[in-house]
């Protein structure tokens, strides 16, 4: 048995970059050690409710559910886990944080607490504290995480969209390597739809894999929906040079996907109907599981997303933060909870356990074997690094976070990708809605 | 004697106060009796109702009670293309499944009304799809509607009828005509059961006298069993249009009002734009717009369907 003391704690507390394999009685141990040393003390009686978006990785929320355990033990206080899919934690946290009752945490989507910044309970000093002992935040995560000059949640983690593609269909099309250019990408997914090995990126209303490659689409042909102080600027003509390859590239996919929401694409692609998509670790964890999939899983492999013009990465991916309604009645409890499930003892189990699904927001955990194991994996480590954030160039705000929420880019897109605008019409409706979210 | 007993039964002279009378008031009786129910309709009703109509006149967010703006919400919405694409859609879905539930209905009703072999199980069958939770036979006709693993299109694929699948929720109007179905296939019981409950309460002597007179099936048809059904067409219709006009969650777990929002109704915009986005305000002005056309599809159902003097045989004015 592992004795872990409030001195080895601090003193393992240096070693940020080892992962911790902390299971079972050394977990709790080390919870309870935790526990006493923590800036943070839950309230007398304190008992948290925590709503999260469904897990897609099963391994996962097994580990997820193991920390909560833990700290219960630790701290004495209970944690009451729900799960919503991923989509319905907003309207569910939104209409809480509107009748100032409901859960004490949620866990959803992107850029979810500026949407009601002034309900979020001000985490800055959790923020500042995990920051400071696992060698600072990423980025794109401060500014996730940061409203004006306070934290108001904390940003768990990333969950790395990127490309997932067959490797034989791919070759056989001529293309050994994946294309590392948009130019080069179009003529990939026209050669692989000439083989009948299509693919397909998500066009439907849906929040994680449409917005993803709109995004991406949009900024890496230097299209922005708003500039450094949010002024709308999505009518110009890069914007139109995006769509018109946008629309290149919805011709060379499968039919259908117009209507495809996030599970769609996952399905096809298991199903061996598309041969290369946009999307999480999670294909390859569901064919590395199941045996009639060990072909796919064998078979298929992830890239980064293609540069453009703008000669530089310009990815979207999922930003997954926990925040605290301010009505909570245990705030250091809530408090001690956010900081605990950052600790790097679970931290890097449960990355581990995400086998790639979940991509670290401090720089500490960037050694995390889960990176190495498998080299299929490798690059969703880089999710967090890569990525720019959902308001563009502009703030991260609440603006953005309706304009995402809204699907704006996605319909902009759709519009023009299907025939039911030209360029200039598609592009118009979008202004006007954006004008209208960023008045 | 008898005197004497008038003089003592006689009342003792006293004013009688408002009280007095209240209390033997049988009005006032009647108010309190109804005060709950008023109470009731007030406050889960009237009040709801009212908060919305209030939030469409405020730039409310959520999180934020919001500044009166007036007219401001509406006025952009009159300018707001997906707007009137959601109310086309609405109107679309509504005009189009109430007619045909309303049809395949009354044909199931009066089919139902004969003597035929298993008769009761056959009811129960035709309930069936009105008994199903609505999410979970959305998530059916979800996959019946598949681009990629429809059972439609790969039984016609095996047929030899296509070549290709059939983009169900791709196309916009593939994609309106397919949700119109599941309405359609889900609504037809409640219009079937109900019109088939009508049909039982027509006196059967009619028909025998009918019969005697010599008229057709049709003729007993116009004159007799649908003159007597419009009642309860009119209260049927009713309920099928509101039910029809504020669907959700059909077109949420279908669509989500895709693509490009070719099955976005008032109901789902109002949803996306107020609790997604956070717009309260604004996805309230959508839901207080469709008030009146709902008061427009409760008086045609009232007044155009519930002739009353016709019903009694008197003139048609």
């Amino acid at each position: 048995m592992t004795i872990v003391t409030r001195r080895t704690l601090v003193k393992g507390s240096t070693a940020v970059a080892a992962v911790g394999a902390l299971t079972g009685p050394a977990l709790l141990e080390w919870a309870k050690a935790w526990a006493q040393s923590a800036p943070w003390t839950p309230e007398q009686g304190a008992q948290l409710s925590l709503l999260r978006w469904k897990y897609f990785v099963q391994s996962e929320d097994d580990a997820f559910v193991q920390i909560m355990d833990a700290f219960t033990k630790a701290t004495g206080v209970k944690v009451t886990i729900s799960h919503e899919s991923y989509e319905d934690v907003q309207p569910k946290a939104s209409v809480a944080a509107n009748t100032g009752a409901g859960q004490d945490l949620f866990w959803g989507l992107y850029s979810l607490p500026h949407l009601f910044p002034d309900k979020c309970l001000d985490v800055t000093d959790v923020a500042e504290y995990l920051g400071k002992k696992y060698g600072g935040w990423v980025p794109s995560a401060v500014t996730y995480g940061m409203s004006g000059k306070k934290w108001i949640d904390i940003p768990v983690c990333y969950s790395g969209n990127m490309l997932n593609y067959r490797i034989d269909a791919s070759n056989k099309a001529g293309f050994p390597k994946f294309p590392d250019k948009t130019d080069a990408f179009l003529e990939y997914a026209k050669a692989m739809k000439k083989n009948n090995t299509p693919g397909g990126f998500a066009l439907g209303h849906a929040s994680g894999d449409a917005n993803a490659w709109v995004h991406w689409c949009l900024w890496a042909h230097g299209g922005n929906v708003v500039d450094k102080d949010d002024k709308v600027i999505i009518n110009s003509p890069e914007t139109e040079l995006a769509l018109n390859y946008g629309k290149q590239l919805y011709e060379n996919m499968i039919p259908g996907t117009a209507s495809w929401n996030d599970a769609s694409n996952n399905k096809a692609f298991l199903a061996g109907d598309i041969y290369w998509t946009g999307n999480g670790i999670s294909i390859y964890v569901a064919a590395k599981k199941d045996p009639t999939k060990t072909d796919i899983a064998k078979d298929m492999d992830h890239a980064v997303w293609p540069i453009g013009p703008v000669g530089k990465p310009t990815e979207l991916h999922l930003m997954y933060p926990i925040l605290a309604m301010n009505y909570t009645k245990y705030p250091q409890a809530c408090k001690s909870l956010m900081a605990f499930i950052m600790e790097s003892d679970q931290f890097n189990k449960w990355l581990e356990a995400s086998q790639g699904y979940l991509t670290q927001t401090l720089n500490a955990y960037d050694n995390n074997p889960v990176w190495t194991a498998d080299p299929k994996a490798t690059i969703f480590g880089l999710a967090g690094k890569r990525t720019l954030t959902a308001g563009g160039l502009g703030s991260v705000g609440e603006k953005a976070a309706s304009a995402i929420s809204d699907f704006v880019v996605v319909d902009m897109f759709a519009n023009y990708c299907t025939g039911r605008e030209d360029a200039k019409g598609a592009i118009k409706i979008a202004e006007r809605q954006l004008q209208r979210i960023y008045r | 004697m008898a005197d004497l007993v008038i003089t003592a039964s006689k009342p003792v002279p006293h004013d009688v106060t408002a009280w007095d009378r209240l209390k033997v008031n049988r009005n006032w009786l009647a108010f309190w009796f109804m005060l709950p129910a008023a109470a009731f309709l007030i406050f889960f009703l009237a009040y709801p109702l009212g908060l919305g109509v209030w939030l469409s006149f405020t730039d409310a967010r959520i999180g934020r009670s919001g500044a009166f703006v007036g007219l401001e919400n509406y006025e952009w919405l009159w300018d707001d293309s997906v707007f009137w694409l959601s109310v086309f859609n609405t109107l679309l879905y509504t005009i189009v499944a109430s007619i045909i539930k309303f049809g395949v209905g009354l044909y199931l009703a009066l089919l139902l009304n004969e003597n035929l072999p298993f008769k009761a199980i056959l009811r129960a069958v035709v309930l069936i799809p009105f008994i199903v939770p609505t999410v979970l036979s959305a998530i059916a006709f979800w996959w019946i509607y598949d681009a990629q693993f429809s059972i439609v299109s790969w039984s016609l694929r095996h047929l030899g009828l296509i070549s290709s699948n059939i983009d169900f929720l791709g196309d916009a109007w593939n994609a309106r005509w397919s949700v119109i179905f599941v309405n359609i296939w889900r609504g037809v019981p409640f219009v079937a059961i109900t019109l088939l409950a009508g049909l039982q309460t027509v006196p059967p002597s009619l028909y025998e006298a009918a019969t005697i007179d010599g008229a057709s099936r049709w003729q007993m048809f116009c004159y007799i069993t649908y003159p007597l059904l419009t009642p309860i067409i009119a209260v049927v219709m009713t309920f099928s249009v509101l039910f029809t006009f504020t669907d959700f969650q059909l077109i949420w777990v279908l669509t989500r009002g895709g693509p490009v929002n070719a099955t976005q109704l008032m109901a789902t915009l109002s949803y996306q734009r107020a609790i997604l986005s956070g717009h309260l305000g604004e996805g309230a002005a959508i839901s207080t717009a469709m008030v009146p056309f709902l008061l427009g599809a409760i008086l045609i159902s009232w007044f155009g369907l519930q002739r009353r003097k016709w019903q009694q045989g008197e003139s048609d004015d």
